[in-house]
């Protein structure tokens, strides 16, 4: 392959499609996605439920609707894409994938832009105990089972973990006829978005149990029950006497999502701790300045409309980058301070303005969030309630920055 | 009915490992396995060490098998094709108490004849191992102590097995033994009756229940229960070799060692039990193997663990490993107490047997044709890129990898499926390729897995099974 690609997107999911839309918009020229699965859209397309579009487009769309809106923008734009293609390994300026196709190929790109999404955290990750008969899935996998390959995983299920694709599968299998008897959530919360509590647990009257978790799994074959007792809300760890059991036939997961940078951590890029995904600036600019990140692989978001505005800023920037038109400069970096899990990006430029994504440690109820540059508040905000499933952010202008060394996000009771 | 000379019960490391050897000789063999797969129960849930025999009681027969067996690894491993590695064991003394117990383990080594045994000092230990926690005094290094892939061990040895002749009834559990005038006629069978004149028991954890069905179970069999972690190929802390602890009576303890494939390997815990089905993990136990490895490796991260498993050893009452025959049952062989060394000692078992039976009467002859190759499925994962490309070249569906985490492909699931003695499960295409043992734990993989078993077993999927019957992955079609 001899051609040079202005930018080579990894992943063909909300933010590489995005991303594309974003490079081809900003003038890059020949854009590349390479994607593992049949179909351009990734995790999209299993995701049949409503709830996308809101704020992209203004109207709820189902995510296949959403995808091929994105779709048809990247068609239209005439970005080239390969698929069934898996990415082997990334360079600061090669990719390198197999396929049944071209075989094993090395793709040339100016920048690169990483959009692989996330991946679920598993039963061993979660360290729960007793048999390992079959039925047990994460939440994301029977999706994919009950809506792309058309088959039902289970009868009778009890859902771990409120996180969101728990929920909409929650709903999604009582819709199938399956019966589900429980969510159990080990924090005092839920972990998802409040609409999906309400309109996939509440409304189906699933009973959601908070502070709760699974201490065995039963069955040698096939699952056969589940023991869930309380937790103590301090450490966490059951609570003896409480056990209860479940018989039923499957346990889905849903007990969180790990950004997937197994390529990411070859290619020598810089990951966060706290989000598992590569650090950026407000251009989704790694620590290799020829590569991006965007969507789930840099950090796991709620809401597939926030993937794609971020995704679309990374394409702009990454097609810049191959022009040789991104501002480069002095950075400096965000610090998530009182109640802030996270920021994204960690570091920013402070000549350019920035959007400031972050997530809450805990739930909180009338808060203030304000924005420190050293003790300059730059901006403050009220807000009825904060969770950390729900993302926030807050802009920040260079005219706020100037001789600024650190900013610091701050949610105050 | 199905006639056969020689009926051997159980598919495990040590029946697959006595296949193969009987398949060396013109005999008609059969092997009956109450599973749907390979690999027995104990053979597949174990540490996957292959040992030296340094710590086995002197004099023993099961010090006599596992010594001799260890040798013979480097030519079955090349010769079948299992991923096998001489990485070595070292056995630190961290307390004056284990250090002064050094003396003793090394000269239990001598005896057994494991010679190449030698002392280090901590420093030196530090050295070879950095993982280790510093207090550590010195200790033993047994440089022939190997890690092996469990799996892939027992489906090579019963994949050449059959490529000589051996058939294989799977799925198929023997139920009776039948005797007349003192002497084995037939095995009962959940699939027939089979003619025959010896019958091997070899069914491990079940052995007992096997003897009793021509009164020999002057014995019974208790599970021992081992549970272990997996943890990620990047975990923060590794290790290169086998660390074992100081032995106690009860077990010779909680290890840490790489895996053939990478990964890194806690525990085991030593749990006596009752229930043979019962591989169930709990909280109790794993974490008792937290606290006794953190003692050896302050820094092991078991939140880096990707899976947890029990394994049940075959333990014998009373103790030790037995391989008898009888004067008042002509045509029995009865195989007992093989427990946690029995992977190693399967391959010189199987010797054993056989010269015992030649021995007693067992008249055959060698075959010319026996040929003692057997070829795997390509480990794509491991291949260079000429390979590879090679490879798709001749086969697209090497292109399309099923199995990210471990890099496995469309064209090895099919291969698996389809060679002798083939993938019919989930579990299956997994031991034989890793589909499905990595980080994402089959996340990603699961669903296509399924579809590919259906398609090319000419199922619907809601036949596809985990494993045995009862396993099956789904339920049914939506709507």
């Amino acid at each position: 392959m001899s051609k040079i690609y202005d930018v080579i997107i990894v992943g063909g999911g909300p933010a590489g499609l995005a991303a594309a839309v974003g490079a081809k918009n900003a003038g890059a020229k020949d854009v590349l996605i390479v994607e593992r699965d049949s179909t351009l859209g990734g995790i999209l397309e299993q995701c049949i439920h409503p709830g996308f579009g809101l704020k992209t487009f203004g109207e709820e769309l189902t995510g296949p609707e959403y995808a091929r809106r994105y779709i048809k923008k990247v068609l239209d734009l005439g970005v080239e894409y390969k698929l069934d293609t898996m990415v082997l390994e990334v360079g600061k300026d090669t990719v390198t994938g197999i396929n049944s196709k071209d075989g094993l190929f090395v793709a040339q790109g100016k920048s690169i832009v990483l959009a692989m999404g996330c991946r679920e955290r598993t039963r061993g990750a979660i360290m729960t105990p007793g048999t390992r008969p079959a039925g047990v899935y994460t939440a994301g996998a029977a999706q994919r089972l009950v809506n792309r390959q058309n088959m039902m995983v289970g009868k009778k299920v009890v859902i771990l973990g409120s996180g969101d694709i728990g929920m909409i599968m929650a709903r999604r299998m009582t819709l199938e006829g399956a019966k589900v008897l429980a969510v159990a959530e080990l924090m005092d919360y839920t972990a998802g978005l409040t609409r999906n509590r309400v309109q996939c647990l509440e409304d189906f009257g699933i009973p959601l149990l908070l502070s709760h978790t699974i201490v065995e799994i039963k069955g040698n074959k096939r699952v056969e029950g589940v023991v869930i007792a309380e937790v103590d809300p301090a450490t966490k760890k059951p609570i003896a006497g409480t056990e209860k059991l479940y018989e039923c036939d499957t346990l889905l997961l849903s007990c969180g999502l790990i950004p997937e940078n197994e390529l990411s951590k070859k290619a020598g890029i810089k990951l966060n701790r706290t989000t598992s995904g590569p650090e950026v600036n407000q251009f989704m600019q790694t620590n290799i300045p020829s590569v991006f990140a965007c969507g789930n692989v840099v950090h796991v978001n709620d809401l597939a409309d926030n993937v794609s505005e971020e995704s679309e800023r990374a394409g702009k920037y990454a097609a810049l980058y191959a022009e040789g038109k991104l501002p480069a400069g002095k950075e400096i970096p965000t610090i998530p301070g009182n109640n802030v899990r996270y920021i994204c990006p960690q570091r920013i430029n402070p000549a350019e303005p920035a959007t400031l994504f972050f997530r809450a440690a805990m739930p909180q109820k009338n808060v203030t969030v304000k924005v420190f540059a050293k003790d300059k508040e730059l901006s403050s905000r009220k807000l009825i309630k904060i969770n950390p499933g729900e993302m926030e952010k807050v802009e920040v202008k260079p005219e706020q920055l100037e001789g600024a060394e650190a900013v610091t996000i701050q949610v105050i009771q | 009915m199905k006639q056969a000379d020689i009926v051997i019960v159980g598919a495990g490391a040590v029946g697959s490992a006595l296949a193969r050897e009987l398949s060396k000789y013109k005999l008609k063999v059969i092997v009956v396995e109450k599973n749907e797969d390979l690999g027995g129960d104990s053979s597949k849930s174990n540490s996957a060490i292959i040992h030296t025999g340094y710590d086995a009681k002197p004099g023993t027969l099961e010090s006599q098998l596992v010594v001799a067996a260890n040798p013979m690894y480097d030519k079955i491993a090349a010769d079948l094709d299992v991923p096998f590695a001489r990485i070595g064991a070292l056995l630190p003394a961290f307390t004056d108490e284990q250090f002064a117990q050094l003396p003793a383990l090394k000269h239990k080594a001598m005896m057994n004849r494991v010679y190449d045994i030698e002392y280090k000092t901590g420093e030196q230990l530090l050295a070879m191992e950095p993982s280790l926690n510093p207090d550590v005094k010195g200790g033993l290094y047994i440089p022939r102590e190997s890690i092996i892939d469990p799996f892939l061990l027992c489906i090579g040895l019963a994949e050449n097995a059959a490529d000589n002749g051996v058939e294989f009834l799977l799925g198929t559990k023997c139920t009776g033994i039948k005797v007349e005038e003192g002497a084995v006629t037939t095995v009962n069978t959940t699939a027939g009756d089979i003619a025959t004149k010896y019958v091997i028991n070899a069914a491990g954890l079940y052995c007992d229940e096997v003897a009793s069905f021509v009164g020999k179970n002057d014995y019974y069999v208790n599970p021992r229960k081992g549970q272990f972690y997996i943890l990620d190929k990047n975990t923060s802390c590794k290790v290169g070799m086998i660390i074992l602890p100081i032995p106690t009576k009860v077990t010779k303890g909680k290890l840490m060692c790489p895996t053939i494939h990478g990964n890194m390997l806690v525990g085991p815990t030593a749990e006596d039990l009752l229930d043979k089905e019962d591989k169930s993990t709990n909280v109790e136990g794993l974490e008792s193997i937290a606290a006794d490895v953190r003692k050896m490796i302050p820094g092991v991260n078991l939140r880096d663990t990707i899976t947890q498993y029990a394994g049940l050893r075959a333990q014998r009452n009373p103790e030790g490993l037995n391989i008898d025959v009888y004067d008042d049952l002509k045509g029995y062989v009865n195989l007992s107490g093989v427990r946690s060394t029995g992977l190693t000692a399967s391959v010189s078992i199987a010797k054993y047997v056989v010269d015992l039976m030649l021995e007693n009467g067992l008249q055959t002859e060698f075959k010319s044709d026996f040929n003692p190759i057997r070829k795997g499925t390509p480990r794509f994962a491991e291949l260079s890129a000429e390979e590879r490309a090679a490879l798709i070249a001749k086969d697209p569906r090497y292109g399309n990898i099923v199995c990210r985490c471990e890099t496995v492909t469309e064209g090895q699931i099919c291969d698996a499926i389809h060679r002798t003695l083939g993938a019919r499960s989930v579990d299956g295409v997994k031991r034989r390729l890793r589909a499905g043992m990595g980080r994402c734990q089959g996340g990603f993989c699961g669903p296509r897995v399924i579809e590919i078993l259906a398609r090319e077993l000419g199922i619907s999927p809601e036949e596809v099974r985990k494993n045995d019957p009862g396993s099956e992955m789904l339920v049914e079609k939506a709507r």
